[in-house]
């Protein structure tokens, strides 16, 4: 499966915009990207582990919050994304 | 749309001359036009994004566009904020952007509100208008923006951008989620880009700001299929725009069935800001551009390590080693803890972590240069650019 990693993020993902990973759940799928790129963790979770309130997950276009969050089962072809809250507008 | 004074009105003939284009066109029709013609939006930021969506929300002919904005035309807001030109610089922009509007459509009544919007200004507002059309630029306006379109029942035309990608919805409808449902909270100060991975293409506030006015102008027509629940991400660098669904969730603490924001909030503190965010304060160790410029001069035995990304270092530079900060933990060893180092960046802000960072690893002799090397631009050397 491919995870997508937005701009602000790809500084910690060796400058790449979509990384494959082997993986059967969503859960699997982030510890195999952070562990190829630790310091990605702490921009997905908080210290206590939790998933941070201003990232956001989507197994194609659905909301793992709604799904099985990390639970959520996936397969080849799927595609996770990392959507951040960004800020910018009027600079 | 729901809210909007019932009230006789008509087109001129003039208006119906410039109109031609809609009233030709059934989705829109002399119905819509009187529709657009009667409709009242808030524009928060005369900037990148509120460029586009006043100057096509003018044209579309909307009755009243309100813009909320304090802030003056400067000569690095000219690659994008198209609202804007040359000799608009030092002025207000809101100024600025209602000589363009009244220019492009004098029939549209344009609204100035020379403030920052706040807690305690925001409910009265957003009383005098239908829609709000959020252009603004940072995190704590962004949840009083919400808040405060959730509270009065107002939609709240979303987009945002960074580098170049950006993000559309429509907020706090009726029905639909808001931005606390996509994002129930900021990210923390710490975590948020600096300047050294800000910055913009030009044409993407052009993108999605065309797109809030698209989705304002539907709003108001009550036609086509608005972006409610669904959140569309725009990659203006491979070109490619996603739709995301979004939910209303109803453990929403602004929209949800038991809503714990009742008023607004102080949005500085819940965004982890501590009153103004100054440019790194001053320490005992920092160095002025002047002291800097004496000591060179003299001949003094100094490091400057330029903490900068390459791309800057290609805009001007002082000469120094360039080490970026993110690679100075690995690259460290290249240092010598002997010498005296004076770390600059482009105003002081990561020049003062990267100093915090070898004091930490041992050295003694390290000062930031305040204000970076812009200061150094602006007070000693007019030849170097200022960016």
């Amino acid at each position: 499966m491919k995870i997508l990693v937005p701009t602000p993020l790809r500084q910690y993902a060796g400058k790449q915009a979509a990384i494959d990973v082997q993986a059967t759940t969503v859960g699997e799928a982030l510890n195999t990207l952070t562990s190829t790129y630790p310091d990605l963790r702490k921009h997905l979770y908080s210290d206590d582990g939790k998933l941070r309130a201003f990232v956001n997950l989507y197994l194609n276009d659905d909301d793992i919050r709604y799904l099985q969050q990390d639970q959520t089962a996936v397969k080849d072809g799927d595609t996770l994304s990392i959507v951040p809250s960004i800020a910018g507008g009027s600079w | 749309m729901a809210g909007i004074a019932e009230k006789v009105v008509s087109l001129s003939n003039d208006e119906i001359l410039r109109y031609s284009r809609h009233l030709i066109m059934p989705e829109v029709g002399m119905e819509g036009q009187l529709k657009l013609k009667q409709a009242r939006v808030l524009c928060i930021g005369a900037g990148g994004l509120g460029s586009p969506l006043a100057l096509y929300l003018t044209a579309a002919g909307v009755g009243t566009l309100g813009i909320v904005d304090f802030d003056v035309v400067d000569f690095t807001n000219l690659q994008r904020q198209v609202i804007h030109g040359t000799s608009d610089v030092g002025r207000k922009k809101l100024d600025s952007a209602a000589d363009t509007l009244r220019e492009i459509n004098p029939n549209v009544e344009i609204r100035k509100f020379e403030t920052r919007l706040s807690s305690d200004n925001a409910l009265e507002l957003f009383r005098e208008f239908d829609i709000i059309a959020d252009g603004t630029d940072n995190f704590p306006t962004r949840y009083l923006v919400n808040d405060a379109c959730v509270l009065s029942g107002k939609p709240n035309v979303y987009g945002s951008i960074f580098r170049f990608e950006g993000q559309a919805s429509v907020f706090a409808t009726k029905e639909g989620p808001c931005y606390r449902c996509l994002y129930p909270e900021p990210p923390p100060p710490g975590l948020v880009p600096s300047c050294a991975e800000g910055g913009v293409l030009g044409i993407l506030p052009g993108l999605v700001g065309v797109i809030q006015a698209t989705e304002t102008i539907k709003l108001i027509l009550g036609s086509g299929e608005p972006l409610i629940g669904r959140l569309l991400l725009v990659d203006a660098l491979a070109m490619r725009f996603r739709e995301l669904k979004l939910r209303k969730n109803p453990d929403c603490p602004a929209c949800g069935t038991h809503p714990t924001v009742t008023e607004l909030i102080d949005y500085n503190q819940f965004c982890g800001i501590r009153g103004e965010e100054a440019a790194a304060p001053a320490t005992m160790a920092d160095m002025t551009v002047e002291e800097l410029k004496k000591r060179l001069d003299r001949g003094d035995d100094l490091f400057v390590l330029d903490v900068r990304e390459p791309h800057e270092f290609q805009i001007c530079n002082l000469g120094g080693c360039l080490i970026p900060l993110n690679d100075l933990p690995k690259r460290v060893s290249e240092l010598d803890s002997s010498r005296e180092i004076v770390v600059h960046c482009k105003m002081g802000g990561r020049s003062a972590k990267a100093a915090d960072f070898l004091r930490q690893s041992g050295f003694t002799k390290v000062h930031n240069l305040a204000g970076g090397i812009n200061a150094w631009a602006e007070r000693i050397d007019p030849k170097v650019p200022k960016y």
